[in-house]
C-alpha cells in the first residue's frame, strides 16, 4: 500500500536500468492503472461509505430509544463529514507517507491537502506491477477512516454531547487513527522492493552489492512499525476494529452510565432498522473486504467468499448459543453475530482459507455473545450499543486467528516474499509461532495505543466542552434537547 | 344512562365490535392502553440484558347505552372477548349523568 507518483517510479526504473544494464527493459515502463481495478475499486470504496451511511447509522438507530434515534444518525453522519474532510486536508499524508524520523508510528505532511496528487498519480497494490490511480486509493482509505471514529459512539450513546464527539472525532483521527493506521500498512510496496532486489542481484561488484543492499535495506525499512513486525491486517481488525473498541469502552467508562441504566427499559426502539443496518454493512464489508486487496484479483475474490462464510458461521453460532443458554433464538443475536463474524473476519479475510474462516467464525459468534451477555452484566459497564464486546474482542479474536489461518498447511495463503525472486511474489517461509507472536503484539500495541490516547482525549474534552449531557437533557432525549428535531410523530 | 368501559386484549376487537353491532350498538370508542393484572408481564432479552415488560398492550373500549342495554352489552363483551386465558380484561360498569349530541344540540338518551 505505498505510493509513488509516476515521475518517481519512472527514475528509479530507469536508475535500476542504468545500474544494472538488464538487457530485459520491458519492465521498466511504469505500470499504469487496469480499467477493471479502477472500476472495481471505485464500486468498493462506495461499498464502504454505504457500512457507515446508512448501515451503521440504522444498526445503531434501531438499537437506541425512539428519543435519541436522530442523535445517533446525525452524530454517524457528522463524523462521516469530518473525517472525510480531515482526511484530504493531513489525514492521508499523515498515514501514507514516509514520516521522516517519526517514521515508526505516523507518516508525514509532504501530501497534506493532497498536494501532489494528481490523475496521473499512481499507488502500489500488492502485486508487482499492478497500479491503482492514487486518488483513488485516497477515496478508499477514506472510507476508512470515516467509518472507525464512528463506530466508536455506539458505545456511550444516548447521552454525550454532540460537540464532544465532533471534538473527540478530530483529536482522535489525527492522534489515534491515522498513526495506528500508518503503523500498520504503510510501506513501500512490491515495485519498489522489487527494484531494490533486482538492484542486489544484479550488481556488478562488491562496492556495488553494498550499496544496493543498503537501498533495499532502506526501501524495507520505508513502513510503519506494526507493518515491519510482519502482522498482518488484511483489512482492519487492528487499525479499525480494536482501535475503535477499545476507544469506546474508554468512552463509556469516562463518561458513565446512561440514567437509569439496569434499572429501566432501555429496549431498542427498531429491531427492523437494526436488522436493515445490520444487512447493509454485511452487503458494504465485501468492499471493506475484498476492497483492501487494493485490485480485482484472486486475492480479492478469496476475501470475498471468507466474507460470506465467515459471517453466516457467526451469526448462526451466536443464535444457537443463546437459544441454548437464553431459551430463545433472536433476531437481534442473529444479526450481532452477523456483525461479530464479519469483524473477526476482517484482518484474516484474504490470508485464511474458507473453512478456516468458518472456525473463525463459530468462535468468533460464541465469544462475542459471553462479551455483551456476561461480561458486561457482571462488571455493569454501559457499553450501550456493545462496541467492545463485538468490535474490540471480535478484532482481538480475528488478529490473533490471522496468525494461525494464513498458514498454508491449514488452507491458509501464507505470506508473500517480495524479496526472494524480485518482480514475483513468492510464498515467503510460514510459522505458525512467530507470526502469531507478531499478531499479538500489534493487538497489544494497538490496545495501547488507542486505550491510552483515548483516555487522554476524553479527558481533554471533557474539560473543555464538557462530555455529558445534563440530566433533563438525556431523560428528554437528545433528538429534542441537541437537535430540536424529533425521529418519529405519530 | 351507564358507561360501560371494557378492557381486552388487542386481537379481540374485530369479534366484540361484530357482537355488540348485533345487539344494536352503533359507536363505541376505542384506545390502546398498557396495563397489567393477574397476567402480570413477561421478560424481553436483548443481546443478554433482561427485562420484566410489566404493562402489555391492551385495548380500553368505551360505549354509552341505555340502562336497560346494559347486561345485553355487558354479554356481548364477556362472550366475544373470552379466551379462557389469563389476561382476558375486565368490564366495568359506571353511571352516566349526562350525554349531548354536539352537532344537534340534542341532550340525555336521545343523543345516545
Amino acid at each position: 500500500m505505498s505510493l509513488r507518483t509516476t515521475p518517481l517510479r519512472l527514475a528509479t526504473a530507469s536508475a535500476i536500468g542504468l545500474l544494472t544494464a538488464l538487457p530485459a527493459l520491458a519492465d521498466t515502463a511504469a505500470p499504469v492503472p487496469a480499467k477493471g481495478d479502477t472500476a472495481w475499486m471505485m464500486v468498493a470504496t462506495l461499498l464502504v461509505l454505504m457500512m457507515s451511511i446508512p448501515g451503521l447509522a440504522l444498526f445503531y438507530g434501531g438499537l437506541v430509544r425512539a428519543k435519541n434515534m436522530l442523535s445517533v444518525l446525525t452524530q454517524i453522519f457528522a463524523i462521516v463529514c469530518l473525517a472525510g474532510l480531515m482526511w484530504a486536508f493531513f489525514g492521508y499524508s499523515l498515514a501514507f507517507t514516509n514520516g521522516g524520523a517519526l517514521n515508526d508510528y505516523v507518516g508525514g505532511f509532504s501530501k497534506a491537502f493532497l498536494s501532489g496528487i494528481t490523475t496521473a498519480s499512481v499507488a502500489a497494490t500488492f502485486s508487482n506491477g499492478v497500479v491503482i490511480p492514487e486518488q483513488l486509493y485516497m477515496a478508499f482509505q477514506m472510507t476508512f477512516a470515516m467509518i472507525t471514529p464512528a463506530l466508536i459512539i455506539g458505545a456511550f450513546a444516548e447521552r454525550m454531547k454532540f460537540g464532544a464527539i465532533l471534538l473527540f472525532t478530530a483529536l482522535w483521527s489525527l492522534l489515534v487513527y491515522y498513526p495506528v493506521a500508518h503503523m500498520v500498512w504503510y510501506w513501500a510496496g512490491p515495485d519498489a522492493i522489487a527494484d531494490a532486489a533486482k538492484a542486489v542481484a544484479g550488481a556488478a561488484d562488491a562496492a556495488a552489492k553494498t550499496a544496493a543492499q543498503t537501498k533495499l535495506d532502506e526501501v524495507m525499512a520505508d513502513a510503519g512499525m506494526i507493518f515491519k513486525w510482519g502482522a498482518l491486517d488484511f483489512a482492519g481488525g487492528t487499525v479499525v476494529h480494536i482501535n475503535a473498541g477499545i476507544a469506546g469502552l474508554v468512552g463509556a467508562l469516562m463518561v458513565g452510565k446512561r440514567i437509569g441504566y439496569g434499572k429501566e427499559l432501555m429496549a431498542p426502539h427498531s429491531l427492523v432498522m437494526t436488522m436493515i443496518g445490520a444487512a447493509l454493512l454485511w452487503v458494504g464489508w465485501f468492499g471493506f473486504n475484498a476492497g483492501s486487496s487494493l485490485e480485482a484479483n484472486g486475492t480479492a475474490v478469496l476475501a470475498f467468499a471468507n466474507t460470506m462464510v465467515a459471517t453466516c458461521a457467526a451469526a448462526f453460532s451466536w443464535l444457537m448459543v443463546e437459544w441454548m443458554l437464553k431459551g430463545k433464538p433472536s433476531l437481534l443475536g442473529l444479526v450481532s453475530g452477523a456483525v461479530a463474524g464479519l469483524v473477526a473476519v476482517t484482518p484474516a479475510s484474504g490470508f485464511a482459507g474458507p473453512m478456516g474462516s468458518i472456525v473463525l467464525g463459530l468462535v468468533a459468534g460464541a465469544v462475542c455473545f459471553f462479551f455483551c451477555s456476561v461480561v458486561k452484566n457482571t462488571f455493569r459497564y454501559d457499553d450501550s450499543l456493545d462496541v467492545f464486546g463485538v468490535h474490540c474482542v471480535g478484532g482481538i479474536i480475528g488478529a490473533l486467528a490471522t496468525g494461525i489461518l494464513a498458514d498454508p498447511s491449514l488452507g491458509g495463503a501464507g505470506i508473500v516474499d517480495y524479496v526472494a525472486k524480485p518482480g514475483e511474489a513468492v510464498a515467503g517461509e510460514f510459522s505458525m509461532a512467530t507470526q502469531v507472536m507478531a499478531q499479538l503484539k500489534a493487538v497489544v500495541i494497538t490496545l495501547l495505543w488507542s486505550g491510552i490516547g483515548s483516555a487522554i482525549l476524553f479527558k481533554l474534552v471533557d474539560v473543555v466542552v464538557g462530555l455529558r449531557a445534563t440530566n433533563e437533557d438525556e431523560r428528554m432525549g437528545l433528538d429534542i434537547a441537541e437537535h430540536g428535531e424529533r425521529a418519529y410523530h405519530y | 344512562m351507564k358507561t360501560v368501559v371494557a378492557i381486552i386484549k388487542p386481537f379481540k376487537l374485530e369479534e366484540v365490535r361484530d357482537a355488540l353491532t348485533a345487539i344494536g350498538v352503533h359507536g363505541m370508542t376505542v384506545s390502546e392502553v398498557k396495563g397489567y393484572g393477574r397476567q402480570k408481564g413477561h421478560t424481553e432479552i436483548y443481546r443478554g440484558a433482561e427485562y420484566a415488560v410489566s404493562f402489555l398492550p391492551k385495548l380500553k373500549l368505551e360505549v354509552a347505552v341505555a340502562s336497560d342495554l346494559v347486561p345485553a352489552v355487558v354479554d356481548a363483551i364477556e362472550q366475544a372477548a373470552r379466551t379462557g386465558q389469563i389476561g382476558d380484561g375486565k368490564i366495568f360498569v359506571s353511571p352516566l349523568e349526562q350525554v349531548v349530541r354536539i352537532r344537534t344540540g340534542e341532550r340525555g338518551t336521545e343523543a345516545l
